[in-house]
């Protein structure tokens, strides 16, 4: 057995055959990465409650999403706004895939997300209720809306999708972990696996939470708030939104015919016991990457691109672009984190890059990181900058780190599903 | 003392527990389907009790309303309880 419990040689390949985003960047996989491709932000002063008063005032919201239309009736009231946009990303992916669920034996397909805060919003609602009410005022549904698994229990019961299920919770490394973890059901019974993550804990509540962690960035101009690796980086933009992806196994897809945007090569996950401390992080993250390149059977040189976590905070942006530049060779490798579009997604931010990654490989160009100025002293890294590459990447890596030391790296491959180029 | 009609019945179900695109909530059989061909489980039922005790100042034991069928037996089941709270 290996560390991942499944015996070697037992690995089957894994593929991603749709796509489902709803993003700061937009709603749906074709807007988002237009909006990529364009380098257009969603960060904009925070509308979803009045933000004066706080010390965050900035943040990627999605726009013009409409749970009503988006989502099954019965489940707008009954759900936080985390599972309505994964509900209505997993219903998208699905339709991308071609995949209907109702052909498919119900025991052999699994529903596995990330999720970092949970139902906030919707335990906001009902602690008001709570506090200003009664206890009689709190809704029935609090039970199971604020859960972590709820979207995963959600989207399970809505496709009919009885394998085995489950949650990640590793802060904004999740999205990882999940696809990860996506890949070890396909290799022990699966054939088909919606996994991702989303989360959306723009409410005052999930905000005030976040605050403690000193990371998030004060500044009030949206073109200035999230500057990773900049000279000028003062923390990061919290967001709301994901990515669910369909991953299948490869001879599953092939059977049904369907093309894919690309295969998961190889993934590891460590954890840093001293994430406070900058110089452990460095070092965890290497050997992290270094595993997921052995996990992939590859090396260095293989990789054409890399999706840096990007974290905002000048200490841990110098840490990554150390471990980068350790594994690559100084500038050995073309680095860019679209997410200074959107902010930082939570549990959502890794899926939602491992998706634009898939696009980027399918279009044959890496995308830029827009809006950064003059890039940090000491980051010796080859940062995307002002327009995308037409460099025809096959191989990308995304990195990802959450709060308490989680740490995750992902390797994804071409596949064959060809997307136009139009960069702007 | 308010009444109680199927159509507040709808309007609190409508508002707690939602509705899905392929039920007619103002369909003739409304009245006569059972809940959970409505869509609605015991959760939702839960919730629905929540609302009528607060908005009608009733007190509903637990689990009486669950044992009804449909929302001709849970309007029939108000119904007496608003009279015995009127004695």
């Amino acid at each position: 057995m290996s560390a991942s419990g499944i015996r070697p040689g037992r690995r089957g390949r894994s593929v991603v055959t749709g796509i489902g985003v709803v993003a700061p960047t937009g709603i749906g996989a074709a807007r988002h990465w237009e909006s990529v491709l364009a380098g257009k932000s969603g960060i904009g002063r925070i509308t979803r409650f009045d933000p004066t008063g706080y010390p965050v005032r900035v943040a990627g919201e999605v726009p013009g999403f409409r749970a009503g239309e988006q989502v099954p009736g019965r489940l707008v009231p009954q759900t936080d706004r985390f599972t309505h946009f994964a509900l209505a990303a997993a219903e998208d992916a699905l339709a991308d895939a071609a995949a209907d669920p109702a052909t498919l034996p119900e025991y052999e397909m699994a529903v596995v997300t990330a999720s970092s805060s949970g139902g906030t919003e919707f335990g906001q609602h009902e602690m008001e209720n709570l506090y200003q009410q009664g206890s009689s005022w709190v809704g029935a549904y609090q039970s199971i809306a604020w859960f972590y698994a709820a979207t995963t229990g959600q989207v399970s019961i809505r496709h009919g999708m009885r394998g085995p299920c489950g949650v990640i919770c590793g802060e904004q490394a999740g999205g990882l972990d999940a696809l990860g973890q996506s890949r070890r059901l396909l290799d022990t019974g699966s054939r088909l696996v919606l996994s991702g993550g989303t989360d959306a804990s723009l409410c005052p509540y999930g905000l005030v939470a976040q605050l403690s962690t000193g990371h998030l960035s004060t500044e009030d101009d949206p073109a200035r708030a999230y500057l990773p690796f900049d000279a000028a980086a003062s923390g990061f933009v919290p967001g709301e939104g994901g990515a669910i992806l369909v991953v299948e196994n490869a001879e599953a897809a092939r059977a049904r015919g369907v093309p894919s945007y690309g295969e998961l090569l190889g993934y590891a996950a460590g954890f840093d016991p001293t994430a406070d401390g900058t110089a452990a992080r460095h070092s965890v993250l290497v050997s992290v990457i270094h595993r997921a390149l052995t996990d992939a059977g590859l090396t260095p040189d293989a990789v054409d691109m890399v999706f840096a976590d990007a974290s905002g905070v000048p200490a841990e942006d110098l840490a990554e672009a150390r471990a980068i530049t350790e594994v690559f060779g100084p500038g050995g490798v073309p680095v860019t984190a679209p997410k200074t579009l959107t902010g930082r997604l939570y549990a959502g931010g890794a899926a939602l890059d491992v998706a634009t990654a898939l696009l980027a490989l399918s279009a044959g160009v890496v995308p830029h990181t827009a809006g950064l100025g003059r890039p940090a002293p000491g980051c010796e890294i080859d940062l995307v900058l002002d327009r995308p590459r037409q460099t025809d990447p096959r191989t990308a890596l995304v990195l990802a780190r959450g709060h308490g030391g989680f740490t995750s790296a992902l390797l994804v491959g071409a596949g064959d599903r060809p997307l136009r180029a139009q960069p702007a | 003392m308010p009444e109680f009609t199927l159509d507040d019945l709808r309007r609190i179900l409508r508002a707690s527990a939602g509705v899905d695109e392929q039920t007619d909530l103002d369909g003739d059989h409304f009245a006569d389907t059972a809940f959970a061909d409505l869509g609605y489980d015991s959760l939702a039922l839960l919730e629905l009790v929540n609302r009528i005790e607060r908005e009608y100042g009733i007190q509903i034991p637990d689990g009486d309303l669950a044992h009804t069928q449909s929302p001709a037996e849970a309007l029939a089941y108000v119904h007496t309880r608003l009279r015995e709270a009127r004695v």
